[in-house]
C-alpha cells in the first residue's frame, strides 16, 4: 500500500516538472505565433503609418517600412486640401454627418427598441419581423428609389439625405440591439412604476433609458465610425467639394494619384482620415470588442 | 434568432428611488377598462414608433415597390419612366455579357471570401481561447481591420501595399514568387479583394471566441475521459456548440459580403477594371444607374440582388435544423 503511494508520488514528481515545461514551451509557441500573425494583420497600417514620412519620390522605389529620407512635407500638403477646399472642411462635413448620426440612430432607434420590446400593441408582431427582414436587407437594393425620391424633393448636394435616415431608424441592427438589451432587464421596476401610475413615456424616459446605457453608448460609437467610413451615399447625394466628407475627398486625391500625381499627399490624406476612428478604438476598444462580443454587431 | 445576439448583459445601472418616486405624482385614479387600455397601448406603441414607421415606409418599403416597378420600365430621371415588361431582365441575362461576368466575380467573391474569412476567424478565436491570459491584446489588435476594412482609406492602402513591386509583391519576390504584380494583373485582381475581406475576420472572431467561451469546460473533459482526441473534441464537442454562431456568422458574413463597394469603386477608379475584375454587382449597379442613367436596368439589377440574397437567407434558414444544434434542443 505504501509503495504504491510512493510509487505514484515519485512518478508525479518526475512528470510534474515535465509538464511544466511542455506548458511553457506551449505558450511561448502560443504568444511567437499570434505576434508574427499580429505583425502581418496590423503591417498595412504601419507601412501607412511610416509612408506618411516619405517624399514623394520614394513611392514606386521604396517599398519598404522606412521613409530613407523622412519628411512632414506630406502633412503641409494635405492640410492645404483638395479641388479648392481646406482639409479642415472635410474634416468638418464628417463630423457633422457622423454626429448626426448619433444624435439621430440613439434617438430613434431607442424609442423605436422600447415599443417592440415593452408595449403591447396590435400589429407588434409583424412589425418585429419586419423590421428583422431589413436587417438583411441590402442597401443596395433601395438606392435608385431613395435617389429619385430625395431629387425630386430638391435635397441633392444638401446634407438631408445623409441624416434624414439615421433620425428615422432605418439601421435596423440598432434597433435590434437595444431590443435584446432591454428585454434582459428585469420588468418589475416598469411594474412597480405603472402600479403607481406612471406612464409609457415616462417608463421609458426615467426607467428603460437609463438602464440601457451601455447599449446606447455601444450604438452611438457604432453609428458614428460607419458614418465616418460611409462612401456610398455621399457619393450618391454629394456634388460640390465644399460638402464633401473626407471619404469622398479621398477619393478626389485618389483620382488624382492615379494620374501619377501626388501620392505622399493621397497616402498621408488617408492616414489623417482614419486618426479619429483609431483614436476611437484605443479610448473606446473595450466597448467596441465586447459590444462585438455580446450583440453579434459586426465592426 | 441567435445566440450571441440574446447573451445576457449585467449592467449596475440602476433607477434611483426617487425616480419612482417621481412617478406617483401623474397617478391616475381612474382605472380604465381594459378594451380601452388595449387602445391606448396600440396608440403608445404606434406613437413610440412613428419615427421607425416614416423610415420604414417612406424610405425601404415604397422605394423597394416603386423599385420593381421601375425594373419593368425604361426611365432615365429626364423623361417619364416607360413600361417595358421584362425586358430589362432578359436583356440582363441574356444580352449583358458584363452582368453576367459581374455576378460571377460577385458569386466567387461571396462564396470563397466568406468561408475562408470564417475560416480563419474561427482558427484565430480558437488560438485565442486556449489562454486567457495575454489574449485580450490579440483580441483587440485583430479586431481593429475590421472597424475600418470598408473605408476607403484602407482600399487606397491597398491599392497601394499590392502595386507591382509594391510591399507584398516585393516580399514574394524575395521567396522567387513573381506574380507579375496584384493590381493591374487580372487574375490577381479577385484573389487581392478577397485577402482584403479576409483581414477583416476579427469582428467574426469575437464573436466566435464569445461562443467559445460559453461551451462548458465539462463536455471537454467528459469527452476526453471518453478517449476523444483533439480533432474528435473538435468534431464532437465545439462544432455542434458553436453551430448558432456559425449560423448568424454565416448568414451575415454571406449577406454583407454581396455589399462590397467602396474598396472596388476605390482600387479601380470607379471603373470595375481591370478586365472588370472588381465589377461587383453593386459597383455595376451604380454605374449603370448613376453614370449611365439607366435607373430601370439598374433596378433590375436591384432586385436580382435582392432575390438572390432572400433566397440565400430562406435556403440558409431551412437547412439550419439539420445542422444548427440550439441549447436545449434533446437531440
Amino acid at each position: 500500500m505504501t509503495s504504491i503511494t510512493a510509487d505514484t508520488e515519485r512518478r508525479a514528481a518526475a512528470s510534474a516538472p515535465r509538464r511544466v515545461k511542455r506548458k511553457t514551451v506551449q505558450t511561448v509557441i502560443w504568444l511567437v505565433g499570434l505576434l508574427v500573425l499580429t505583425a502581418i494583420v496590423l503591417y498595412p497600417l504601419l507601412w501607412l503609418f511610416l509612408a506618411t514620412f516619405k517624399p514623394n519620390a520614394e513611392f514606386g522605389q521604396n517599398s519598404g517600412l522606412f521613409p530613407v529620407s523622412p519628411t512632414f512635407d506630406n502633412y503641409g500638403k494635405v492640410m492645404e486640401g483638395i479641388a479648392g477646399v481646406p482639409m479642415w472642411r472635410f474634416f468638418l462635413n464628417s463630423f457633422i454627418l457622423a454626429a448626426s448620426a448619433v444624435v439621430g440612430t440613439v434617438m430613434s432607434s431607442a424609442l423605436a427598441a422600447y415599443a417592440f420590446a415593452r408595449v403591447q400593441f396590435k400589429g407588434l408582431g409583424i412589425l418585429f419581423a419586419a423590421m428583422i427582414g431589413t436587417l438583411l436587407l441590402p442597401f443596395h437594393v433601395v438606392i435608385i428609389p431613395q435617389y429619385i425620391i430625395f431629387n425630386k424633393l430638391g435635397w441633392i448636394d444638401t446634407f438631408i439625405p445623409l441624416i434624414l435616415p439615421k433620425f428615422l431608424a432605418t439601421e435596423a441592427f440598432f434597433v435590434f440591439l437595444i431590443v435584446q438589451f432591454i428585454r434582459q432587464m428585469p420588468r418589475d421596476m416598469d411594474e412597480a412604476a405603472r402600479i403607481d401610475g406612471a406612464g409609457h413615456l415616462r417608463i421609458f424616459w426615467s426607467i428603460i433609458l437609463p438602464l440601457i446605457r451601455p447599449a446606447l453608448i455601444t450604438c452611438a460609437i457604432f453609428a458614428f465610425i460607419w458614418t465616418w467610413n460611409d462612401f456610398l451615399s455621399p457619393l450618391l447625394y454629394l456634388t460640390s467639394p465644399e460638402n464633401y466628407p473626407l471619404p469622398i475627398a479621398l477619393k478626389l486625391y485618389n483620382d488624382a494619384s492615379s494620374g501619377g500625381a501626388d501620392y505622399g499627399a493621397t497616402v498621408t490624406a488617408s492616414f489623417v482620415a482614419l486618426v479619429p476612428i483609431i483614436l476611437f478604438f484605443v479610448v473606446f476598444q473595450r466597448f467596441l470588442v465586447d459590444g462585438v462580443a455580446t450583440q453579434g454587431l459586426k465592426g | 434568432m441567435s445566440t450571441t445576439a440574446t447573451r445576457v448583459i449585467v449592467t449596475e445601472d440602476r433607477p434611483s428611488a426617487h425616480l419612482l418616486r417621481r412617478g406617483r405624482r401623474d397617478l391616475n385614479p381612474v382605472r380604465p377598462g381594459q378594451r380601452a387600455r388595449a387602445r391606448r397601448e396600440t396608440a403608445t406603441g404606434f406613437a413610440f414608433l412613428t419615427p421607425w414607421l416614416i423610415g420604414f415606409l417612406g424610405l425601404t418599403l415604397v422605394p423597394m415597390a416603386y423599385s420593381l416597378y421601375l425594373s419593368f420600365t425604361r426611365y432615365n430621371i429626364f423623361q417619364p419612366p416607360r413600361m417595358i415588361g421584362f425586358d430589362n431582365y432578359i436583356r440582363l441575362f441574356t444580352k449583358d455579357p458584363v452582368f453576367l461576368q459581374s455576378a460571377e466575380i460577385t458569386l466567387i467573391y461571396v462564396f470563397v471570401g466568406t468561408p475562408i474569412t470564417l475560416g480563419a476567424a474561427l482558427g484565430v478565436a480558437m488560438l485565442l481561447n486556449y489562454r486567457d491570459k495575454g489574449s485580450g491584446f490579440f483580441r483587440s489588435a485583430f479586431y481593429a481591420p475590421s472597424l475600418i476594412g470598408a473605408s476607403v482609406s484602407v482600399a487606397i492602402v491597398w491599392r497601394a501595399m499590392f502595386a507591382p513591386d509594391g510591399p507584398v509583391d516585393s516580399g514574394l519576390q524575395i521567396f522567387g514568387i513573381n506574380l507579375g504584380g496584384w493590381i493591374g494583373n487580372p487574375p490577381m485582381v479577385l484573389p487581392m479583394m478577397i485577402l482584403l475581406h479576409v483581414w477583416t475576420f476579427g469582428s467574426t472572431m469575437v464573436i466566435f471566441l464569445a461562443g467559445l467561451k460559453q461551451i462548458p469546460k465539462e463536455l471537454y473533459e467528459a469527452a476526453e475521459i471518453d478517449g476523444a482526441n483533439s480533432w474528435r473534441r473538435f468534431r464532437a464537442v465545439t462544432i455542434p456548440m458553436l453551430s448558432p454562431v456559425m449560423f448568424f456568422n454565416l448568414l451575415l458574413g454571406l449577406i454583407g459580403a454581396f455589399q462590397v463597394f467602396a474598396s472596388a469603386y476605390i482600387i479601380s477608379n470607379g471603373t470595375g477594371g481591370p478586365a472588370g475584375m472588381t465589377n461587383f454587382i453593386t459597383v455595376y449597379l451604380y454605374k449603370r444607374g448613376f453614370s449611365d442613367g439607366q435607373m430601370g436596368y439598374a433596378a433590375a439589377i436591384a432586385w436580382v440582388l435582392l432575390i438572390v440574397v432572400a433566397l440565400l437567407a430562406f435556403i440558409l434558414f431551412r437547412t439550419q435544423k439539420s445542422w444548427v444544434h440550439y441549447a436545449g434542443d434533446d437531440k
